[in-house]
């Protein structure tokens, strides 16, 4: 493995893992705000159990997403000083405010965590309401400046040097609002299906118990509408990257060459020496219709663009079958869920409903990353779309092999302790409802 | 707008080191108490915990947003300490957390103290390497020396070594200063107290080596320090604090500690940074990185001012509000 390959797959992992960290920062505490909040208008004490054994998870993911994060905010500079050089005057300002969002955040989930006996409830209910929307406001400025790396804005690129900057244009770049709307529902569609199979799998076993009723559907409420949701932006930021990256189009969608009244490819396995796409299945004409909103439109194939700058079309035309599948299936998933719950309420307590909500449980975070796999992997060689190659950008420094191995480590040995932390954390959870309120509020405080 | 944003840097830097160091100190503590400490430690600590080390992504944002060239120099020269003081604030960060909000209250604690005090050690020992390394000015960016000239020997050397014991010894006496206001007995009291001391004495012992080592190192930091007034009225002001804090620790005056204990960092940090800037980075080739040849353009320090102003007016106020609700009982 040579340094690049090392620090890209470094760079990839401590992503990988922030990112569900984040998806759970960013909407969690919308889940604990309305199940407290359910608490403050019903007086019912289920929902101010369900808010109190929700937050303890979420103080320990918090805490992994915090010391994860931190470690990103220098591996940037660690492994790409290059990119950073340049890049650090014009995107630091999303990141400078995302700072700020961090300490609210942080400010705020302290309140909210350690305040259920000391503050009013209404207030207590806003610093958990404050918790969420900072954290969807660091998703959506992190998010700004990736944006930026794939649709560069507010500079003049003279002679190697960037001039005239400008950190306003370059945060409302081509790609933010697409990304950043598209990431924050994937975000509530990961987590809330995460936390709805999660309930739905402990409902199966213990079918009466109402706090996990009670947390099935907020759980459900959330995962449905943002899964119905999130096809229509995945449309929205399809159309953007044709315009402002074709060469990414191409490659998600395994289009080798150019041709009006492209035909949509699903599945299938691309194969770069005869530029064919093995095993797949062909819509004519959808593919310029989703690219362009028109049937006949032209779609830039690889063909067009020069062979050193194809991103790998395998790699990101499977992630982006992976994500859109589980978007399809998802988007369903939530259709059925809100039949139910209008027609017939007490279907959603059956069996085979709760088995396919377990079911779902992991679907929604392998999407996120596939999604990001397009993303990232879609736009290489670059590291600034058209601008810096991401060969260029690598730290000179040789043996990153070594820190990729430890990263490695490290975050296989967390995610082993974090899994059983929270299988632990999950035990204690009460069998018998209503009996063991008082036993859980011990366990609580 | 750069002296305002290198003054919300200073500050943050100094937040970090008197909040995020009494984390630290309090990890590096238990491992010369044990498990007494523990209790006192959490209700000093845990609900400022997640905010305590905002500061430092703080200060690192505003440096590659601000500075990029420092940045960029110090991740690719002092990448391997860096790494390493990575790898400790993921380890202390995790294991204090699962600590505390694990159900179970088992064996496994035993492995959570121990990740928990080591990290702490590594990554305070590691943060004073990595300054250690900027103030001796054996970084370099030569081309064709071999590996360990060009990326260890700049931070590993008795020099920098001796910064991060200093460090390690000055954040554990501020945590042991902050954990004696949070005893419940007088006997407890007294027992943090003497710690205090005896940290208090290696401080003045490791500190007075350090400057030996510079002057006969003969690192250039060193005759900036002696012959900058404000540097040696800070390191006097500092010393003077001795006394007032001892006398403050034997009345048991808990608020009047916190402030005096803050007020000797602030000092021995201005002590520092006085002869330090306006260089940030001493290279071994003389070009020094110094604020000024290393700041962004005017239109993003416009904006970073903006943010900063902002950010200030929202979060101290709400710090404020958080310390208030938990410090009021
Ligand atoms: C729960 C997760 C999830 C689901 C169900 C979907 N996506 Fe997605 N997708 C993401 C999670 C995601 C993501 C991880 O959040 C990405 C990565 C970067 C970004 O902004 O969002 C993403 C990126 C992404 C991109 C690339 C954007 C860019 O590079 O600028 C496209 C074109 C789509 N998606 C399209 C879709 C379509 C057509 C879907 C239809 C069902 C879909 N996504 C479902
Ligand atoms: C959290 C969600 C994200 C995930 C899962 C993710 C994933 C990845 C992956 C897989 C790569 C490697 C691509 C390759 O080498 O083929 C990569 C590279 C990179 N990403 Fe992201 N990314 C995310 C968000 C971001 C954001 C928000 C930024 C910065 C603002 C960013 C900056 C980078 C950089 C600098 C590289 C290295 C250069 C490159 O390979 O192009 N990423 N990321
Ligand atoms: C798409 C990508 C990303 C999203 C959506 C995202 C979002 C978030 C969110 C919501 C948090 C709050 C922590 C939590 O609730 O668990 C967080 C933490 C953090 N993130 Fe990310 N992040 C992303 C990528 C990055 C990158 C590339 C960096 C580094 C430059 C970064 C730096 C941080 C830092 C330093 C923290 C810790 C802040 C704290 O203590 O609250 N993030 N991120």
């Amino acid at each position: 493995m040579d340094v690049l390959t090392a620090a890209r797959l470094q760079m990839a992992f401590s992503l990988g893992f922030h990112i569900i960290f984040a998806c759970i920062g960013m909407t969690m505490p919308f889940l604990m705000a309305y199940a407290e909040w359910k608490w403050l208008k019903t007086g019912e004490e289920v929902y101010k159990d369900l808010a109190k054994a929700w937050s303890k998870g979420v103080a320990i993911f918090f805490a992994v997403g915090a010391v994860s994060g931190t470690m990103l905010s220098f591996e940037l500079g660690l492994l790409w000083p290059e990119f950073m050089e340049h890049a650090g005057g014009i995107i630091g300002m999303p990141f400078s405010w995302e700072g700020t969002a961090f300490f609210v955040e942080a400010i705020a989930l302290g309140l909210f965590l350690y305040g259920w006996e000391k503050l009013n409830k209404w207030v207590h209910w806003v610093s958990g309401v404050i918790v969420g929307l900072s954290g969807l406001a660091s998703g959506i400025l992190v998010v700004a400046a990736n944006g930026w790396m794939n649709s560069p804005a507010g500079f003049d690129y003279v002679d190697g040097k960037f001039l005239n900057i400008d950190p306003l244009a370059a945060m409302f770049n081509d790609a933010w609002f697409s990304q950043a709307l598209h990431m924050c529902l994937a975000a509530f569609v990961a987590t809330g299906f995460a936390v709805a199979g999660l309930h739905a799998l402990l409902l199966i076993k213990d079918r009466r118990n109402i706090f996990h009723r009670k947390a099935l559907i907020i759980a459900m409420v959330f995962a449905s509408i943002s899964s119905i949701l999130i096809p229509l932006s995945g449309d929205i930021a399809a159309k953007s990257v044709a315009e402002r990256q074709p060469a990414k189009l191409a490659a998600m969608e395994a289009h080798y060459h150019t041709e009006k009244g492209a035909s949509l490819i699903i599945g299938g396995i691309p194969d770069d020496e005869t530029k064919t796409v093995n095993y797949a299945f062909h819509i004519p004409y959808a593919l310029s219709f989703l690219a362009h909103g028109d049937f006949n439109s032209e779609v830039i194939g690889l063909d067009q663009i020069p062979e050193e700058n194809h991103p790998p079309v395998l790699i990101t035309h499977l992630a982006f079958q992976i994500m859109v599948g589980i978007g399809t299936f998802l988007f369903i998933v939530g259709l059925v869920y809100f039949f139910l719950f209008w027609k017939k309420r007490e279907t959603i307590f059956k069996n085979w409903f709760l088995r396919l909500v377990t079911f779902c449980t992991p679907l929604g975070f392998i999407a996120v990353e596939a999604g990001w796999t397009v993303t990232e992997v879609g736009r290489q060689p670059w590291i600034i779309y058209e601008i810096m190659k991401t060969a260029d950008a690598v730290t000179p420094m040789p043996g990153i092999q070594f820190s990729f191995y430890m990263t490695l480590l490290i975050y296989l040995f967390l995610s082993a302790v974090l899994v059983f932390i929270m299988y632990r954390q999950i035990k204690m959870l009460p069998v018998n409802y209503p009996s063991s309120i008082a036993h859980l509020n011990q366990e609580i405080k | 707008m750069m002296e305002f944003i290198v003054i919300v840097l200073g500050i943050s830097f100094y937040f970090y080191v008197i909040f995020g160091g009494a984390d630290f100190g309090a990890g590096i503590l238990e491992l010369f108490t044990g498990n007494k400490s523990i209790k006192p430690i959490y209700k000093a600590i845990a609900p400022v915990w997640e905010a305590n080390h905002m500061w430092l992504i703080l200060a690192v944002v505003i440096i590659f947003n601000a500075f990029p060239p420092i940045y960029s120099r110090m991740s690719i020269s002092l990448h391997i300490p860096l790494f390493i003081v990575l790898i400790g604030i993921i380890m202390r960060g995790t294991a204090f957390t699962f600590r505390h909000y694990d159900a179970v209250d088992d064996g496994v604690k035993k492995y959570y103290n121990f990740f928990f005090r080591s990290s702490s050690l590594l990554t305070a020992l590691f943060l004073g390497i990595t300054l250690g390394a900027m103030i001796m000015g054996g970084v370099t960016d030569a081309e064709g020396i071999s590996f360990p000239d060009k990326y260890i020997y700049p931070w590993l050397n008795p020099f920098c070594v001796s910064i991060g014991i200093f460090t390690v010894f000055l954040f554990a006496y501020i945590a042991t200063v902050y954990i004696i206001g949070e005893t419940e007995t007088e006997e407890e009291a007294l027992y943090f107290s003497k710690i205090a001391c005896r940290f208090l004495i290696a401080l003045f012992v490791i500190g007075g080596w350090v400057l030996i080592l510079a002057y006969l190192k003969e690192v250039p930091f060193v005759s900036d320090f002696l012959s900058n007034p404000i540097s040696i009225a800070s390191w006097v002001l500092a010393t003077a604090f001795v006394p007032l804090i001892l006398f403050l620790m034997n009345k048991n005056n808990v608020l009047g500690m916190r402030i005096s204990v803050a007020g000797q960092v602030a000092f021995i940090m201005l002590a520092w940074a006085a002869a330090q800037l306006p260089n940030i980075i001493f290279m071994e080739n003389g070009n020094h990185l110094t604020l000024y040849n290393s700041v962004a353009g005017p239109s993003t320090l416009y904006y970073l001012t903006i943010a900063l102003v902002i950010g200030v007016i929202i979060i101290f106020p709400a710090l404020f509000y958080l310390f208030k609700v938990f410090k009021s009982d």
